[in-house]
């Protein structure tokens, strides 16, 4: 009874057991028939999610204020430059991420040179720049549409052993993203300094190297997400990152994580992005409207927060 | 003894400093915008962002921010141009319910101790839902005395300024002068404190909303009058605007200080960066990116004049 009840006690079982209702009556409609097909569309949607999803709590562990809105406008330029790059040649693939990863770093460097040098809050500095880098998306893109290269793209698009590569990918970076969550300094760094930056900087932590890093991390994830997006899409398009600005916010606080900061959980990223996907699926397969699916979306979302939020003010 | 400001008049001379250079700027670059007819056309559309900016201004007095802005104006919009228009009992009964939910959203908020920020978030797909199925396709006609209002030429200046002198004065009234809004800044700055002084916080909490709502309600009226038809999302923009506008203008996102003056001046400097960049003959490629580099300039102004500031001071 003491480990069932250790687990009612996660934050993040509420986001799992939530999509997982929404997962059971997608595929009753069908009686059963759609089992794999929807799992196999969930995990690969949610993969994307859950990438720019783990950045994001790193950046919104950090304490109140901190947030990167700046996700979108990197996703889409990486995807453009990269796709640009690599010309559809397959040779070219590996420059192609190597660019994606130079241009998250600098984006992020940016960000946070805007943060610390001219003291701007962190949600107005990404937003400054995520017009700007969103401009430089436009200026390379051109309304030309090119092709992933051939071999990344049956990557990005099919599965292996039944699970979609994409999925695998972003389960590897969440692996990595909970071992420096939980397993090293750096982690208990993000979580000292999202509880109380003064006491942090007192007890000697380097905070402005913490958070530095941090959101190189958020930036890196974002224009990583836009690099398979654009190859899973088979090209990338100028709004193709628009969603993920709501998104990413969203599947972090479902997923569990203390908007105030300095709580974080990865598990909770996945449930979250599988149930925010599941959530349309289900309202598309019970054939409603696109006024009626958003309503229901929003109307989920706050009830989800209620149950959480509740929940955590009692535990205290 | 010099003359000495103090330093929530300095706070409010930045914002307008800031607004000053750029409107110089625009009337060196382009002399013929320096009249009646030009600065009715420069301003605008900075009408209903100023009114947004105000409804945004007033949740983060009490530290709280709305993400569903943008979405909650556009649904404003049309209810202005459909149910408004043709049955206006119905149209009021709308806006009030609208009004008396954000108000019932800032109950919630407070009583379970919810994160605004997801809150808003959920909310912004409601309203755009709404919105989606009050108007599937653009369409709808704004009612004959909104377009009225929004196009009537007041003698000695126009119409966009004489709004948005009388948007920061309400303001200004309500947020700085009224106990109301002293109230709601105090919350924003110790609710313990406001709490065992004997006022009720989660009433002053759901009022903060309400009037955050009534302002936002305004907006969505204004911009339908100044567009003349609606679209599920004609305002999705404004979420970042008025946040941005609101930093702009001097306030802060935690604390309770805030600056309705402030904050109208921040929604007219950005509404003015649109223009000062098409004089510019910037590319159109890069004109929101200049939008952001613009944001960056002033807030470095800002911190700059700050420093000076406390050099002063320290004297």
């Amino acid at each position: 009874m003491t480990p069932l009840l250790r687990l009612f006690g996660k934050p993040w079982i509420w986001s799992w057991l939530a999509s997982f209702i929404v997962w059971f009556l997608t595929i009753m409609v069908t009686l059963g028939a759609s089992t794999i097909g929807v799992s196999q569309a969930a995990l690969t949607f949610a993969a994307f999610s859950v990438i720019v999803g783990l950045g994001q709590m790193f950046v919104i562990t950090l304490g109140p204020g901190n947030i990167d809105l700046s996700v979108p406008a990197t996703m889409t330029f990486a995807g453009t430059v990269a796709l640009k790059l690599m010309n559809v040649e397959n040779g070219m693939i590996l420059p192609g991420l190597l660019a994606t990863i130079v241009i998250g770093l600098v984006v992020g460097l940016c960000n946070y040179s805007l943060i610390k040098a001219l003291r701007i809050p962190p949600i107005i500095a990404t937003l400054s720049m995520s017009f700007i880098v969103q401009s430089a998306a436009i200026w390379t893109n051109r309304g030309l549409r090119i092709k992933p290269p051939s071999v990344l793209a049956d990557f990005a698009t099919s599965n292996t052993l039944g699970a979609p590569n994409v999925a695998i990918v972003a389960l590897l970076l969440s692996i990595l993203a909970w071992f420096l969550l939980e397993k090293t300094i750096y982690g208990r760094w993000i979580s000292a300094i999202g509880q109380s930056m003064p006491a942090a900087r007192m007890a000697g932590i380097p905070v402005d190297g913490v958070r530095f890093v941090t959101y190189l991390f958020c930036a890196v994830l974002a224009s990583v997400a836009g690099y398979l997006l654009a190859c899973f899409s088979g090209g990338a398009a100028l709004n193709m990152g628009s969603e993920y600005l709501l998104m990413s916010i969203a599947v972090v606080v479902i997923g569990g994580t203390a908007v105030a900061g300095g709580d974080s959980n990865v598990p909770g990223i996945w449930g979250a992005s599988l149930f925010m996907f599941l959530v349309v699926s289900m309202l598309n397969t019970y054939g409603l409207g696109a006024g009626i699916r958003l309503i229901m979306t929003g109307l989920i979302i706050i009830s989800v927060i209620m149950l959480a939020g509740g929940r955590r003010a009692g535990m205290r | 003894m010099t003359f000495r400001l103090s330093s929530d008049a300095m706070r409010l001379a930045i914002p307008a400093l800031s607004l000053t250079l750029l409107l110089a700027a625009v009337f060196w670059l382009q002399p013929r915008a320096m009249s009646y007819v030009g600065l009715n056309l420069l301003f605008n559309l900075a009408v209903p962002i100023a009114l947004a900016t105000i409804a945004q201004m007033i949740v983060m007095a009490v530290n709280d921010l709305d993400l569903s802005m943008g979405t909650f104006v556009s649904f404003i919009a049309c209810v202005t141009a459909t149910f408004l228009r043709d049955t206006p009992v119905t149209g009021v009964l709308i806006l009030v319910g609208a009004i008396a939910t954000y108000a019932g959203l800032g109950v919630v908020i407070h009583l379970r101790n919810l994160p605004s920020i997801v809150v808003t978030l959920g909310m912004s797909f409601v309203w755009g839902g709404l919105a989606v199925l009050l108007l599937p396709a653009p369409g709808g006609q704004s009612p004959d005395w909104v377009r009225w209002l929004m196009t009537v030429k007041p003698p000695l200046a126009p119409m966009a300024i004489v709004a948005s002198i009388i948007i920061a004065a309400v303001a200004h009234l309500v947020v700085m002068r009224s106990s109301l809004g002293v109230l709601i800044r105090g919350i924003g700055g110790n609710p313990r404190s406001v709490e065992r002084a004997g006022w009720s916080i989660v009433a002053a909490r759901g009022a903060a909303y309400g009037l955050a709502g009534f302002f936002a309600v305004l907006a969505g009226i204004a911009l339908v009058g100044l567009t003349t038809s609606a679209d599920a999302n004609i305002a999705l923009r404004y979420t970042l605007l008025s946040i941005a506008g609101v930093i702009l203008g001097g306030g802060e996102f935690i604390g309770g200080r805030v600056s309705p003056i402030g904050a109208v001046i921040g929604a007219l400097t950005l509404t003015l960066a649109g223009s000062f960049l098409s004089f510019l003959r910037i590319s159109a490629d890069w004109q929101i990116g200049a939008q952001g580099a613009i944001l960056i300039i002033v807030l470095a102004f800002r911190l700059m004049l700050n420093r000076l500031e406390k050099q002063e001071k320290g004297r």
